[in-house]
């Protein structure tokens, strides 16, 4: 029997089919990538140092358009570095990582400009503490892309509603629980309209009975069809929406496949090692 | 007790106390807007991602902190005005009050820059953070998400600041500035020796009033303004 924990977006989406005997996983996203298009990232040859460490190791990636990516893997394994180079977060030594075709700037103007295509949803959620949950959402619409006001509101507000929280709008971030937060920190990735979502470790800090809350919303954005790469031990997550779930080990992608086939059926001992750890405790 | 009050009376009929109480004020104010300006540009420098910039922010603060005032102010009239001939104003009087406000500013920046900087880290690594991945780049961030918080933070340092300031204004009777407290003292003393306890009172009573506020203001606004996480 599984442990039911592994898979906490079972019960609680309302969006998901009855789950039948046979198939405790429901896939809640039926769309295929477009693999013959221009990847949305791709990273090719990247390596990355923290002094003597070696965290990113020859990483080669890319990322199709409307793809969901899930990172799995040993803490320490270098997937937060990983999310974090892409927008630029961390430098890197070597290689090269290009969003929607275009290498990353160095810095500047078209550094930022690139950023605000890229959606990042960070594990302690990062709302400006002094700023109001509808100015966190307007605030790079207005700042950043120069939209008025009044039309940033609207579209805010109507993000607000797609993940549950417009009632709390006018709140401060430390009125919310959590799990608001991390969805009001989704919406204001969202307002950009990013053409990646990076989520690192989205419901790790949140208390059990939020992480369902937040998953649903990633669900709801996978199933629209968003490029996500998301970084998450939540296999239900992984089941249900991942196209393709990738293992890194020591800064090494060690093992690429589907969620299917690599929760049932991991190919590389280090693999085998982390799952039979993750699903037994 | 009686006696004593009519000693009061003589000093404040025949100085004018508020007026040199009034020049201080003025030194304080002007000196601490400028100081607030350069303090938050060093502040800004000190954290840039540009090593040059945050080397020159740290040279400055390291300088400016560690000499004396009074070899500032002194320096300002003998040596920017005296030697450079680098004037401030046609007006002998308001030239020398202008130099006392810019050796007091750039000498107060330092500390101000020092206490925005305590404010900057009382603000998470994630709200800059968050405010580059939306596509801020360094200053449109500092300005929008970080400062407004990093001075929130800062408020109770700035306020000792301020104190400081207020009561370093007096150093300004080095650059000349003959009708501020220190200097109106000073004549008091001279002129009326009999009330040196009367006079003491005066301008420590003074200074109590005018800092005493200060501080009880910055404690209650650091509570009220202070960023809730
Ligand atoms: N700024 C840094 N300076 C030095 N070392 C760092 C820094 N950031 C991360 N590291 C190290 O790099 C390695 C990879 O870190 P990273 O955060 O990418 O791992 P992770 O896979 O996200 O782990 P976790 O599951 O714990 O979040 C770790 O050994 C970490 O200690
Ligand atoms: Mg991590």
């Amino acid at each position: 029997m599984e442990d039911p924990r592994t898979d906490p977006t079972a019960a609680a989406d309302p969006t998901t089919p009855p789950t039948g005997q046979g198939a405790p996983h429901e896939r809640a996203v039926d769309h295929r990538p477009d693999t013959d298009a221009e990847p949305v990232v791709r990273l090719t040859g990247v390596q990355k140092h923290f002094g003597d460490l070696h965290v990113l190791r020859d990483i080669d990636l890319a990322v199709a358009p409307g793809e969901v990516l899930v990172v799995i893997g040993p803490s320490g394994s270098g997937k937060s570095t990983l999310c974090r180079a892409i927008n630029r977060l961390e430098t890197i030594d070597e290689g090269e990582i290009t969003v929607d075709g275009q290498p990353l700037p160095a810095e500047g103007r078209a550094l930022a400009r690139l950023r605000s295509e890229v959606g990042m949803v960070f594990q302690s959620f990062n709302l400006f503490a002094h700023k109001s949950v509808l100015d966190n959402v307007t605030l790079g619409p207005v700042k950043v892309r120069g939209r008025s006001r009044a039309e940033a509101r609207k579209e805010a507000m109507g993000l607000l509603e797609r993940v549950g929280v417009a009632n709390q709008a006018e709140k401060m971030p430390a009125q919310l629980s959590g799990g608001q937060q991390q969805r009001v920190a989704i919406a204001r990735a969202l307002a950009m309209h990013p053409k990646v979502m990076l989520f690192d470790e989205p419901t790790s800090a949140l208390d059990p009975e939020m992480i369902n809350e937040v998953l649903d919303v990633m669900v709801e954005l996978a199933r629209e069809g968003m490029t996500m790469i998301v970084v998450t031990h939540e296999m239900g997550f992984a089941r249900k929406a991942a196209h393709r779930v990738v293992f890194m080990a020591d800064g090494q992608i060690v093992e690429q496949a589907t969620p299917e086939e690599f929760f049932t059926n991991p190919r590389s001992d280090r693999a085998k090692d982390f799952l039979s750890k993750i699903l037994t405790h | 007790m009686g006696d004593f009050f009519s000693q009061f009376a003589t000093l404040f009929e025949n100085y004018d106390v508020l007026g040199a109480f009034w020049v201080n004020i003025q030194l304080t104010f002007w000196a601490a807007l400028l100081a607030l300006v350069i303090g938050t540009v060093l502040a800004l420098m000190r954290i840039s991602p540009i090593p040059s910039l945050a080397w020159v922010g740290t040279a400055y603060v390291t300088i400016f902190r560690n000499t004396p005032l009074t070899i500032i102010m002194v320096f300002m009239t003998l040596g920017v005005w005296g030697q450079l001939k680098f004037e401030l104003s046609q007006d002998f009087a308001s030239n020398f009050f202008r130099l006392a406000v810019v050796a007091l500013a750039v000498y107060h920046a330092a500390f101000v820059c020092e206490a925005i900087r305590s404010g900057v880290n009382t603000v998470p690594l994630g709200q800059a953070e968050a405010a580059r991945a939306i596509g801020l780049s360094f200053l449109p961030a500092a300005r929008i998400v970080i400062l407004p918080q990093a001075f929130r933070g800062a408020v109770a340092p700035l306020g000792n600041t301020l104190i400081a300031l207020i009561k370093n204004s007096t150093v300004a009777a080095a650059a000349g500035v003959a009708t501020e407290t220190s200097t109106l003292m000073k004549n008091m003393i001279e002129f009326n020796s009999s009330l040196i306890y009367a006079i003491f009172l005066t301008f420590a009573i003074g200074y109590v009033i005018l800092v005493i506020p200060v501080g009880v203001a910055t404690t209650a606004l650091s509570r009220r303004l202070a960023v809730r996480r």
